[in-house]
């Protein structure tokens, strides 16, 4: 990148300063013409200067200029107006004045800002590109939030002063220049006394701030390494807590904070130092002025007019030298940080452009053998990983690489994949080295699968596909605003040096997963899940959560037609009792009181949880329905129960997951609040104490808390309050809350709840376990399978996948490689977190699901146990950085090497 | 059923009768309720101890495997305890529990046994002194039947 910024800047917006200097330039002529025209009105129309005769005119808007060597010229004659005239004209040409300054000011900034925000982003995208083409090596030293912070906060400042790189100079060394040419002319030698004194300014003041450009580094070194600690800590918490080192990092951060906290107060102490400087000698000048001009006047040496006039003029300096330096103090501070985020980005071994460039096209199969020649690779600490090692993977053959701790399997399969570089040797296909080929060829040719899985943030869906977006595939239609969006979006991309590639294209490349378009890719998506033993998880997390009803149509428009299904079969099955479903008119006892009397799902804050009692609306409900004297009594006998149930137990007790009324915390809070209620009638409590109670009975369910609260008389009760309650519905609470209703899906809870419709009992041993087994028949049986797995397929995998378990996060990682279809297909140990038997399965299946449909890729699998080589075509053993055998499973069980010593 | 009255048949249950009522109830809340229709397996031989199951109401058969299949060897009647031993040390079921009626029972869990044992000694010393006794009884057994061979 290039290293002077003011290079760089210059370089790419060039034309536009030049632009924006003469608008500025241009700009000056009405902004001198507004300092003459008050003047004007006030000698002229208001104090009558020139109107002394009644009727008298002047002329108005007479251009005459007194130009050097020519004379006086007239352009126009102008038109004559009288006292009053004038005064109304003059005073509209200050109002006309007035607007053309503020209109060109508006522009400048406007200009200033929109060029120094293109800057950054393409300064800031510049970084990023740089971040996609380091070599792997660069990322094992950098931490990542240390290059966030490059790219957000160092370089930010760059875009405020990147308006004011060229014109601030050339314009206030303008006025300097001026006003201590103005000085000159008035008298030389205490013109020459400025001149001394603004040497001495611009001489010494950046020498003093060299220090403060040194303090400068230092602050943005200490805080981008805070910015890496603190991503450390975030990342690594867990480890900080199994640890207790939570106070090693309280110290070590406040360490770093005191740090920076010396280094910038250091530099508002030089800072202020140097100002006071400058000031002090800009007002040297003046004193000097005083005191030997004074000396000259009394020595009759100068006159008087002139010293004043000296003076006078004098005062038009300071202004724009203080600017001018405070513009070069700017222009060092952005320069360092520039240069230091440029020094972090100057790497060695850039991947080249070529090799990661834009191409739609497909490339062809990779048809020539992979082979290392004499490839050896060190560790970032120089020891040897792999030892001058040649061998060939032919295509569509099958290899299992075989490892002893030290062998050096991994680090083949890792340069196979790119991610290691050869320290001498090469790897190549067919002639190619690899290293040479387009990420277009490999990245689409070549899939490579871990143990170490990174996934993004976003749903597995996109984590799945993510290895098939190369390139945006289709155009997107816009059409009316967001068509202008879009030719702006583009416009301003190409300004800056950003790509215009549109990120909602389509970028999911088809044909690789073998399939045409977004209808038939699930059947792939379906295949591969299924291969690496996924589909269950993904179903159970469709299951538990609620579908996105935009997305999945199906499952709402046939939820009757499941919900009988499940049903007959339960009936069939004779474990009808397992579920108790809702029903409009009939208590659900296996439920909560809340959710019947609600007999819905809460779709907003309105009516959920702890809301609901407090709700005003719900409140009266419950008095009409004469349900609030007998759920207050309730509420009451059920803190009493739990209080003397749970009251010796400590907070952190398990016991209180069992108890579903109330929080540990809040066993104290209800202890008093019982005091304070005791014989208290129920009209004398408060709202807010009563909603406190009342919501204590809301969770009770009678079979399985057994306090025997319940009677029938108060069942039907609740059933009456339920109707009632939806009648008179107020419409802010419509939205609020979705009734429970047999023939509609309930966007609000999830697919379990929408299919079983009810509650399962709570007094059957494994009746989840059983009703879910027989929803996945179900669900299979009618064809909505897919439906359920593509909800599951929404889930969102959190922060580097961290919701998933480290078996699914290798299992999806697997997957995501044998979705596109590769020739070659490098796995390096990439089921370590499954125990023994299920990685056999998921082995076996892979290599099947790999060469379905007559596809035969080559494959080559760092095998975690030697016992699985038994399933591939040829078998290469590694020891200490050494091919050691090669052969198939048969030869090498046959010989006594070390293969043989391994599997026994 | 209801929480005070399993709190009576737990009392009646020799191993907590000298409980305090409100450990008890304790107990039986944090307590599962459970029933089974007959023929359905409570545990099966062999299965780790996870439970221990009070029988509320209904009858169920204690099954030994034999090579010439499970054999009856006692049955359970209300108020009676199963697979406490199994719960007291980690060792697996030594017999099949099985339904032999419509059962109701109270599945107490291993984990808030222990819990509760460590939480109120008295209580731990009450159980030591049933298990004591039992003991002592089947030593006396044991005797009785070495001597009467």
């Amino acid at each position: 990148m290039e290293p002077s910024l003011a290079r760089y800047i210059w370089t790419h917006t060039k034309k536009q300063q030049l632009w924006i200097l003469m608008i500025v330039v241009l700009s000056m002529v009405p902004y001198f013409m507004s300092f003459d025209l008050p003047k004007l009105i006030v000698n002229g129309p208001i104090q009558g200067r020139g109107f002394e005769q009644p009727g008298a005119t002047q002329p108005f808007m007479r251009l005459h200029y007194n130009l050097p060597f020519i004379g006086e010229v007239q352009f126009f004659s102008g038109f004559q107006l009288d006292r009053k005239e004038t005064l109304f004209a003059l005073s509209l040409v200050f109002l006309l004045l007035v607007v053309i300054n503020g209109l060109f000011k508006f522009y400048i900034n406007t200009y200033k800002g929109r060029l120094g925000e293109r800057m950054l982003r393409r300064i800031r995208f510049d970084l990023v590109d740089r971040v996609l083409r380091f070599p792997p090596v660069y990322f094992k030293r950098v931490k990542s939030a240390e290059v966030a912070t490059m790219v957000k906060d160092e370089v930010e400042p760059l875009g405020g002063f990147i308006g004011d790189a060229f014109l601030q100079p050339v314009l206030l060394g303008g006025q300097a220049l001026t006003a201590m040419l103005f000085i000159m002319i008035q008298n030389v030698w205490l013109g020459m006394i400025a001149v001394v004194i603004v040497v001495i300014q611009i001489v010494l003041i950046p020498r003093m701030r060299r220090r403060l450009i040194v303090l400068g580094r230092q602050r943005q070194l200490t805080a981008r390494a805070l910015s890496g600690r603190v991503g450390e800590i975030v990342d690594g918490i867990g480890a900080v807590h199994v640890h207790d080192t939570s106070n090693y990092e309280r110290a070590d951060i406040a360490a770093r904070l005191g740090l920076i906290f010396k280094i910038r107060f250091d530099l508002y102490q030089w800072k202020f130092m140097v100002k006071f400087l400058n000031n002090f000698l800009a007002q040297l000048t003046p004193f000097l002025f005083y005191m030997i001009g004074g000396y000259l006047v009394i020595q009759g040496r100068l006159d008087v007019g002139q010293l004043v006039a000296v003076i006078g003029a004098y005062k038009d300096l300071p202004g724009p030298m203080k600017e001018l330096i405070d513009w070069d103090q700017d222009r060092q501070d952005v320069q360092v940080k520039y240069q230091q985020v440029v020094e972090q980005f100057t790497v060695e071994g850039l991947i080249a452009p070529k090799i990661g460039a834009l191409t739609i096209d497909d490339p062809d199969p990779m048809t020539n053998p992979l082979s290392a020649i004499n490839l050896s690779i060190a560790d970032d600490g120089g020891a040897t990983l792999l030892n001058r090692i040649s061998l060939q993977v032919k295509p569509g053959e099958t290899v299992a690489l075989v490892s002893t701790a030290t062998g050096g399997a991994e680090a083949l399969a890792e340069a196979f994949a790119r991610l290691n570089w050869p320290d001498s040797g090469r790897v190549a296909s067919g002639t190619d080295d690899l290293l040479e080929l387009p990420e277009a060829v490999t990245g689409r040719r070549m899939s490579y699968a871990s143990s170490d899985v990174f996934l993004f943030q976003a749903s597995l869906r996109d984590n799945l596909l993510y290895g098939l977006k190369h390139a945006p595939l289709t155009s997107v239609p816009y059409d009316g605003a967001a068509a202008d969006q879009h030719r702006w979006n583009i416009h301003e991309a190409r300004r800056s040096g950003n790509p215009d590639l549109d990120i909602h294209s389509d970028w999911i490349n088809y044909a690789s997963a073998g399939a045409t378009g977004p209808h038939d890719l699930f059947e792939a998506v379906r295949r591969v899940l299924d291969a690496v033993v996924l589909s269950r998880d993904i179903l159970d997390l469709g299951l538990r959560s609620s579908a996105d009803l935009t997305r999945h149509t199906e499952l709402a428009r046939r939820i009757v037609e499941l919900r009988a299904a499940l049903r007959t079969r339960l009936e069939q099955e004779g474990l009808s009792g397992l579920v108790v479903p809702f029903e409009p008119g009939a208590y659900n006892k296996e439920a909560t009181i809340g959710q019947n009397l609600l007999f819905g799902a809460a779709a907003g804050p309105e009516l959920a949880d702890r809301a609901l009692a407090a709700n005003p609306y719900f409140a009266s409900v419950l008095r009409q329905a004469g349900l609030d004297r007998t759920l207050y009594e309730m509420g009451l006998e059920i803190a009493k129960q739990a209080i003397e149930l749970f009251a010796d137990l400590p907070p952190d007790h398990q016991f209180f997951q069992q108890l579903a009324f109330m929080s540990a915390e809040e066993i104290p809070a209800y202890e008093t609040l019982l005091q304070r209620l005791k014989n208290r009638p129920h009209e004398a409590v408060s709202e807010n104490d009563r909603a406190m109670i009342v919501t204590l009975s809301f969770a009770y369910i009678e079979p399985r808390h057994r306090f025997g609260l319940l009677s029938d008389e108060l069942m039907s009760k609740i059933v009456a309050a339920r109707s009632r309650f939806y009648e008179n519905l107020p419409p802010e609470l419509q939205n609020a809350v979705e009734r429970y209703d047999p023939a509609k899906y309930i966007a609000a809870a999830t697919v379990m709840d929408n299919v079983l419709f009810g509650r399962v009992g709570n007094n059957h041993p494994d009746a989840p376990d059983r009703i879910r087994s027989i929803v996945y028949d179900i669900l299979d049986e009618l064809g909505l399978y897919a439906e359920l797995l593509d909800v599951g397929l929404d889930f969102n995998v959190g922060s580097g996948g961290r919701r998933l378990t480290g078996g699914q996060r290798q299992k999806l990682d697997v997957a995501r490689a044998l979705l596109k279809r590769p020739d070659f297909l490098i796995l390096n140990r990439p089921l370590s977190a499954l125990d023994q038997r299920m990685q056999d399965k998921v082995l076996r299946n892979v290599l099947e699901e790999a060469r379905r449909d007559g596809h035969s890729p080559a494959i080559v699998w760092v095998v975690t146990n030697p016992a699985m080589a038994m399933m591939f075509d040829r078998v290469i053993v590694f020891d200490s950085g050494q091919l050691a055998e090669d052969g198939t499973h048969e030869t090498l069980l046959a010989g006594n090497g070390i293969f043989k010593e391994l599997l026994s | 059923m209801l929480l005070k009255d399993e709190v009576g048949m737990l009392q009646r249950v020799p191993l907590f009768s000298a409980i305090e009522p409100t450990k008890l109830k304790l107990l039986a809340f944090t307590s599962d309720r459970v029933s089974y229709s007959a023929g359905q397996i409570l545990f099966r031989q062999g299965d780790e101890g996870d439970a221990a199951y009070v029988i509320l109401s209904g009858r169920a058969d204690i099954l030994v495997d034999s090579e010439s299949g499970p054999i009856k060897v006692a049955e359970l009647e209300p108020n009676s305890i199963v697979g406490e031993i199994a719960i007291l040390c980690n060792s697996s079921r030594t017999a099949t529990v099985r339904a032999a009626s419509p059962l109701e029972v109270l599945r107490i869990r291993k984990d808030h046994f222990l819990r509760l044992m460590r939480e109120f000694p008295e209580m731990t010393i009450e159980i030591l002194r049933v298990l004591a006794d039992r003991l002592s009884h089947t030593t006396a057994d044991l005797i009785d039947a070495r001597s009467a061979k």
